[in-house]
Order: C-alpha cells, then structure tokens, then sequence
C-alpha cells in the first residue's frame, strides 16, 4: 500500500498536483503569521490604487495591501473549505454505513432519505441551507457541508453494498463478529480508497462553493475575508485595476487545482492493477520452443481445419514480457474432436481465444503458422479484407459464462440474425427466419417465441444452446467450445455436451473442448492434449488417457479427480506443490518440482514433444516410467 | 460435536419459496452430503443455519435447541461454523491470515486469551489444516487457492464450533488441489470427530466425504440415506437422474488399475 502511495508521486499529475497543495497549505498556516499586519494596515495615500511597486495588486478602499490579502485570507478560505469537507464527509459516512449497521427496515428508510436529497440540485441545496443558518462563515460551512453530503453517503452506500455481499463479511458475520466490528474492520477499508479519491476531489468543488457564496454575499462577512469576498470587493472597479478581483481568482483556481489533480493522481494510481500497470513497449522474445520442429502429428496438412505450430501468447509484465502459452504446435482434423485440459494458468484458455483471434491489446500472439481451413491467420488477408468473414462464417465459439456472452438488451434472436446479415448478406427477414431454424437445430423448443425473449429470460443452459445456435448461423469448420459447462448443472451440462456432439454428427464440424474437466473431455474427445505451464506435454487418445497415459502429470491429473468409482477408504491422489506462475517459468521442464520421476537432468534440460510409437506425442524425460513405487510412499507417510 | 435438526423448515423470498419444510438430520460426528442442482435450494439451507437466510416456518435445532434465538446468535461464541465456496472472496484482502483465524477464535466470556496464547492457538489451527505456522503473517493475496481454502476451514476450526457447514468448497479450486482438500476434511472428521454438512453438486466428491446423502429438488428433499443405498441404488427419479448426467459416468475400463 506504502508505495502506491509514493507511486503518486511519480506521476507528472501527482507532482504538480500534490506540489501544489503542499504550496497552498504551506501558505494557510505561514501567511497570517508573516504578513497579518501588512494585510490588515491601513495606507490612507493609496486609496483603491492600481498595481506598483509599492503595492503589487493595488490596495482596496481602506488602502490596504491586496496581495497579501490574498496569500493570508488562504487559511480561513482553506479552513472554511475543510470543515466543510469534513462536516460532508462525516454526514456522509455515517448515512452510507447506516443501511447495513442497521439493517432492516430502518436501514431502508436512511437509503430513501438520501436518495430523495441526491435528487436535488447541490446549489439549491446549498442557498436553501444559507437562509436557513444565516448569512456568514458558520453558516456557509453547515450549508456546504450538508449540500454534499448526500452525494458522499450515496457513493458510500453503494461501495459498502459492494464489499458487504463478498464472501469474508459474512464468514466475519458467521464467525460472531458484531455490525460495527465488521463495518471497521473488513468493510470501510476495503472501500477507502475511492472514498479518498472523491473526498479529495470534492474538497476542489467546495473550495468554489465558498468562493461563490462568500462572492454573493452568502459567505463571509467583513471583517474577515476569504478569496471570495476579496473577489466581490474588487469587482466594482474590474475595469480600473482588473487585479484586484482576478488575482483571490487565480488562487481559487490554483488551490481547486491541487485538489482536483491530487485526487484525480490517486484515482489514476488505484485504478491501475499491479501487473497491467506501467507497461512498457513490448518486446516479445521469440524464445527457444523445442516443440517447434516437430513433424506435425498429422502428416497431410489438407486434413487438418486447424494447424498450429509453435504458437505463444505474450503480455507486457512489470519485469519484462510474460508468456503464458510458451509454443504450442498441434492440428485438429476434419469432424475431428480434440480436448484441452489443463489447470488454471496452464494457458488453455488463451490457446483457443488467440486461435480466435480474442486475444486482446496488449497481449500478442506469435505463432510460426496459425492455419484455419488453409489460410493463415496471422498473415495479412489478400485483397485487403480481414479473416472476419471466414471466421464468422466457419468458426463458432462458446464460452464459459452463458451470462455474460449475450448482450442483455437485445433479443435473442436478433444477435443470432445479426451474424447472417452481417457476413451472409441475410436481409433482416430471412436472418430472422433463420435464427429461428438455427434455435430449433439445437433443441430449442418453441423457437419462434425463443427467438423473441432476452437473454434474462434464458436459463443458463438455455443460452448456452442459444450461443451454439449463434456459431450454426454460418457452416462451421470447427467449433471452440471453452469451459462450456463449467457453469452448468450437471444435468444440464450433459445435455450440452450431447448437442455438441450431434451439432459434430450434422455438421462434419471439428470441436476443440477446453476443460478443467478430465472426464468431461473423455466423454466427448477423441484425443487430449494436456497442457501445463503454457506447454503441451502431452497429446493422447481418450481411449488411453484413463490406463496409458505417459506423462507423470497427466497420470496424477486422471487420479487427483474423484469418480464414482473411487475407493472411499484411500485418501485420494494429490499433486503436491504449485501450478507454475508464467511470470516465473523455471529452467528445465516446468513440472519437474512437483514431479516424483524427477531427476537433475528434468531440472536442467527442457523435455521435447515427441512422438511416441503408438502416435501420441509426450514431452517427458521420463515418459512412462512406473511411478507407483512413489504414490504408495506417499499414501502411506 | 453434536446433532443438527432441520424440523420442517421453510424459507421464503417475497413469493418464492425456496426451502418447502426441509427435515434433515446430521448426526453426531458424521458428514452429510448434500446434493441438488442450482436453484435447488442447497446454499439457503446453509445459509438459514448461520442466520444468513430468513426461516418462515419451522426450525433448526442443536442438540435439540433452537438455533436462532437472537442471543445465541448475537454472541461471541457460535456454535456453527461455515466454509464458503469462493476461497478469492472469502478471505479479507488487507487482513492477514492469523488476524482473520483471530478473529474467528473461541472466547470464553470468563478467561481472556494472552498474546502468546492466541498466537500458539493460531499456529496450532494453520498446522491441522498442513499450513505452516509462518503463513500467519502472510495476506490472502501470497497464497494459492487450495493454500486460502484451508485458511478458510481453519478459520471454520477456530470458533470450536460444533458442526461446521462446507458450502461447495472444492468447485472452485483446480482438480489438483480439490484432491488435498477433500483429503483434509475426512482427516478432520476422523480425528476431531467432525459433523459436517457437505453441500456439492458433485457426485462423486461427496461420494468419496459423505457417510449420508440427501438429494434436494425444487427446495424438498426427494431422497435421503446412506451414501451407498442413495448413489448405489437411487429410489427416486431425479437422483437417478443425476447420477445418469455424470460425465465419465458411463461404466468403461475404469478401474483400480487405473489409478495403481
């Protein structure tokens, strides 16, 4: 947290910003004390007298000195503004909190309350409090204070609404922690930092506030003066000596500046994630990928839909580029179904979205070819267009979260029409009439009234079926399906793997199923490739996965997951250790720290994909070896 | 440890009703899986045992006494403890992991643990979950899931609670690490004679936890016994539904050979 802070200070905004209100505090606390007397003497020979030598600014009717005036009436112009800001904020706090402190019905009331405030205009707000509290500084302050307070305790209630539905408030709740405890401890500090930002930024807006009332004669009364009344004094004779009402101007702007730039370099600080954040140029490092010169599990290249080789995903880190897919070669054949497991971060995702061309700024994709039904789709187009219309036309993707991969305003069937009217050149109607039929091919009941309901009104199931219908809508060559039962009931989830499988049978179309699921791809694939640390280490058919499988990993995968055949009285199988960050990819093979065959040469020499003699392809030094003498070990210790 | 009883319990959202008179028993020291699709009603069951759902009608018992009276739910000690699904969400981001166990920790009104007790406490709860004790100065955000969800089940552990409810604690963890966690809270059941309710929708992990098995559908519960009558011989359509929807479930080659 301590150098985000000092983060601040690195930014051009946070310099000037933060410079500058250290200069104006500075400023508030020195000026009465040094220059008081000068402010408050009397130079009768200089009445209402333009700038000179003598006196910078001019003097106002009683002869007095302006410019410094203006640099002491900083403290009470700065006070004002800061009691203000805490009066607002302390109002604010205390509204925003009170919801959940109280709870129930009561709490609904404090949320009405404040709703009916925001809803008036904080000016009005302000000149009603004005007349109310009378005129001058107390006033103003109360006045100010509680015209923003509502904005604050909406903002409030909305962050603490926020934290309060996360998972460690109610294990605090359940853990016998009281309201008050709770809101200290886990909630307030997890919303401060947008708290800090606005506070700061609305300290700018109540700093004009008071210039503006005390300008109107709302504000501070003579004696004292602030900015504002020093601006109101010299407005009568702005055409005689313009600095007298421009220069308290030029502070108010000068002080709001440094609140607004100071809040809006914190803003800018907190908003940007530790690993996203100062992103230098990219340079992505082709890197050595010994699976690179492979032959190609499949020798006739017109097989194949899809053909990679040698394909890496690279974001910009904060020490340097990280590769999440370190060179994955592999080829998916006509109708064939290929399945891709792998833990998080194993970079099984990224492989499909950059075979779909979703990767997005400022991750790149490199890749020595990424054919899809021959053309290359690294390669710039022939003829100037772009590979969109084949691959709106041949490729179909489902994702994992049915809820968001829909645009929640519109109706089902017009997303699916838009895909054939904008690469089959459908005209609107018979797009439509086609999304219905695509719903119904994928057992949709009642598709013409489907067709016309929104997303909501889908189940997730549902609309899973629905974005299978939306890759129908051209003749796909192959569909990329990531995680897309994750999300569902598993009798849901084996309706659509069914469909997938039928939408295979119709199509002739070839699948790649991404999974964390072993068993979900061994019900459906033909061949896995197991992935671990941005690699493939392992390309095997589903039939052997279960019994024949070589790579150490793969072995513990099949094992770690609980069937409905287990022995229960065994602990189940572990794989000890971490999965790999790809920020920090080891020497040698990846896996070698969490693998029982390891030996010095895995922790040295990186393992090549290689074909085996039955046509799968393992990247272990020590591929098939018996590692069972070790998992008894282990169950036993 | 000791008895839940749900005794007819109903939980209403404005007109939906979620939970139709539940009845539902986990006895003494065993594990009680709890099954059911989304919807079902599975996680407002739990969340009624903790005072996080609103019960209409019925009650929820402990060792034959109400739960929910307001001042056993108000104090400090509570005799239920939860494990929540999420192991990103469930773990304060600013608070390290002995503080949040500390929170968590038992407190007699009478005695007052001393700074080196709690930390002992602290160091004592993280090792029975195979953490080590220097994790507790650690925040949220150095360790892994599997790491965090055992931080959470030791932050279950630490209030002593009598029963302690899992809320699909394995379906958002990789493969990898469900296999250690589900390891752990068959350990804690065996050795601190632990009675759980162990709410998934996974089959075959609550298979592998569970001594007992109730199917929930539509908020009322359709089947209920032994694991292995319930998932070996299911009386009840939508059980047997389930157990046909199961990937991989269709009997192959797979045996113990297998996993040799």
């Amino acid at each position: 947290m301590t150098n985000r802070w000092s983060r601040i200070l690195r930014t051009p905004v946070g310099i000037v910003g933060v410079g500058l209100l250290t200069l104006v505090v500075l400023l508030a606390i020195f000026a009465p004390m040094l220059w008081g007397d000068k402010a408050g003497a009397v130079d009768t020979e200089n009445l209402l007298a333009g700038p000179s030598a003598k006196h910078w600014f001019g003097t106002d009717n009683l002869g007095r000195d302006l410019f410094f005036r203006v640099l002491v009436a900083t403290r009470l112009s700065l006070t004002l503004t800061l009691v203000a800001t805490v009066l607002g904020t302390l109002i604010g706090l205390v509204l925003g909190t009170a919801p959940l402190l109280l709870g129930g019905r009561l709490g609904r009331l404090v949320t009405a309350f404040v709703n009916v405030f925001v809803a008036f205009p904080g000016l009005l707000l302000v000149l009603v409090f004005a007349v109310i509290f009378g005129v001058g500084a107390r006033g103003a302050v109360l006045a100010i204070g509680l015209a923003v307070a509502p904005g604050l305790a909406r903002l409030c209630q909305t962050l603490v609404a926020g934290v309060a539905g996360l998972e460690y408030v109610a294990a605090a709740r359940v853990a016998g922690v009281n309201r008050f405890r709770v809101m200290a401890r886990h909630v307030l500090p997890n919303v401060a930092e947008p708290l800090v930002v606005n506070v700061t930024i609305t300290a700018g807006a109540i700093l004009l506030s008071f210039a503006g009332l005390s300008f109107l004669g709302l504000g501070v009364q003579a004696p004292d003066y602030d900015w504002g009344r020093l601006m109101q004094d010299g407005l009568s004779g702005i055409y005689v000596h313009p600095l007298a009402a421009l220069a308290p101007g030029i502070m108010v702007v000068i002080a709001g500046l440094a609140f607004n730039l100071t809040g809006e370099a914190i803003a800018g600080v907190f908003g940007i994630s530790a690993t996203t954040g100062l992103g230098k140029a990219l340079h992505v490092p082709t890197g050595e990928t010994p699976a690179a010169d492979l032959p190609h599990d499949h020798a006739v290249e017109g097989d194949l839909v899809l053909d990679v080789r040698d394909l890496s995903v690279s974001f910009p880190g904060v020490h340097g580029p990280v590769r999440p897919v370190r060179g994955v070669s592999f080829g998916v054949g006509v109708g064939e179904a290929v399945g891709v497991v792998g833990e998080s971060g194993s970079g099984k995702s990224l492989t499909a979205l950059s075979i779909a061309q979703l990767v997005e700024e400022p991750g790149r994709v490199d890749a020595r070819h990424l054919r899809f039904c021959g053309t290359d789709l690294l390669e710039a187009p022939t003829g100037g267009q772009s590979h969109d219309k084949l691959l709106g036309t041949s490729l179909a993707v489902v994702f994992q979260d049915p809820m968001t991969s829909f645009n929640p305003t519109m109706r089902i069937g017009t997303q699916l029409a838009e895909v054939g009217r904008h690469h089959q050149g459908l005209d609107r109607r018979s797009a439509f009439a086609r999304a219905v039929d695509r719903l119904r091919a994928v057992r949709v009941r009642d598709p013409e009234r489907r067709a016309r309901q929104y997303p909501f009104e889908f189940s997730g199931g549902m609309r899973q079926r629905a974005m299978i219908g939306m890759g129908l809508m051209g003749s796909p060559r192959l569909i990329i399906a990531d995680e897309p039962t994750t999300a569902l009931d598993v009798t849901v989830q084996s309706q659509v793997l069914e469909l997938l499988q039928d939408v295979r049978r119709e199509q002739g179309a070839a699948l790649l199923l991404i999974s964390h699921d072993v068993s979900v791809v061994a019900d459906v694939c033909d061949r896995v490739l197991v992935m671990y640390a941005g690699r493939i280490v392992e390309d095997v058919s589903t039939a052997d996965l279960r019994t024949r499988a070589r790579h150490p990993y793969t072995r513990a995968l099949v094992a770690a997951v609980p069937d409905m055949t287990t022995d229960i009285d065994a602990p189940l199988a572990t794989i000890p250790g971490h999965p790999v960050d790809p920020a920090e990819v080891p020497v040698g093979c990846a896996y070698a720290a969490r693998c029982p065959l390891a030996t010095d040469r895995c922790r040295r020499e990186d393992p090549v994909l290689l074909s085996g003699p039955d046509g799968g392809r393992v990247a272990c030094w020590h591929a098939g070896e018996s590692i069972e003498a070790v998992t008894c070990e282990e169950a036993t210790a | 440890m000791s008895e839940l009883t749900f005794d007819h319990v109903t939980v209403r959202y404005g007109a939906s009703t979620v939970l139709d008179e539940v009845s539902l028993t986990v006895p003494d020291g065993e594990i009680v899986g709890l099954v059911g699709e989304s919807g079902s009603g599975k996680s407002t069951l739990a969340k009624a045992v903790v005072g996080l759902a609103p019960v209409h009608g019925g009650q929820i018992l402990l060792d034959g006494a109400p739960i929910l009276q307001r001042g056993r739910m108000r104090g400090r000690h509570r005799p239920v403890s939860m494990v929540f699904q999420d192991p990103f969400s469930s773990l304060d981001p600013r608070m390290t992991v002995g503080e949040s166990i500390a929170e968590a920790l038992y407190r007699p009104r009478t005695e007052r643990l001393s700074r080196a007790g709690r930390r002992a406490e602290i160091t004592r709860l993280l090792e029975l979950v195979h953490l080590d004790g220097g994790r507790a100065a650690q925040l949220p955000g150095q360790l892994s899931g599997g790491q965090r969800q055992r931080v959470a089940l030791a932050r279950a552990l630490a209030g002593r609670p009598r029963l302690v409810i899992a809320d699909e604690i394995t379906s958002a963890l990789d493969v990898s690490v469900q296999g250690a966690v589900l390891n752990l809270v068959r350990e804690m059941q065996r050795e601190l004679g632990l009675s759980m309710l162990f709410i998934s929708h996974n089959l075959a992990v609550v298979r592998y936890v569970a001594s007992q098995v109730a199917v929930l559908e539509g908020g009322r519960i359709v089947e209920h016994g032994p694991t292995v009558d319930v998932l070996g011989r299911p009386q009840h359509d939508y059980t047997r539904q389930l157990l046909a929807a199961i990937p991989g479930g269709r009997p192959t080659q797979t045996t113990k050979e297998t996993r040799a």
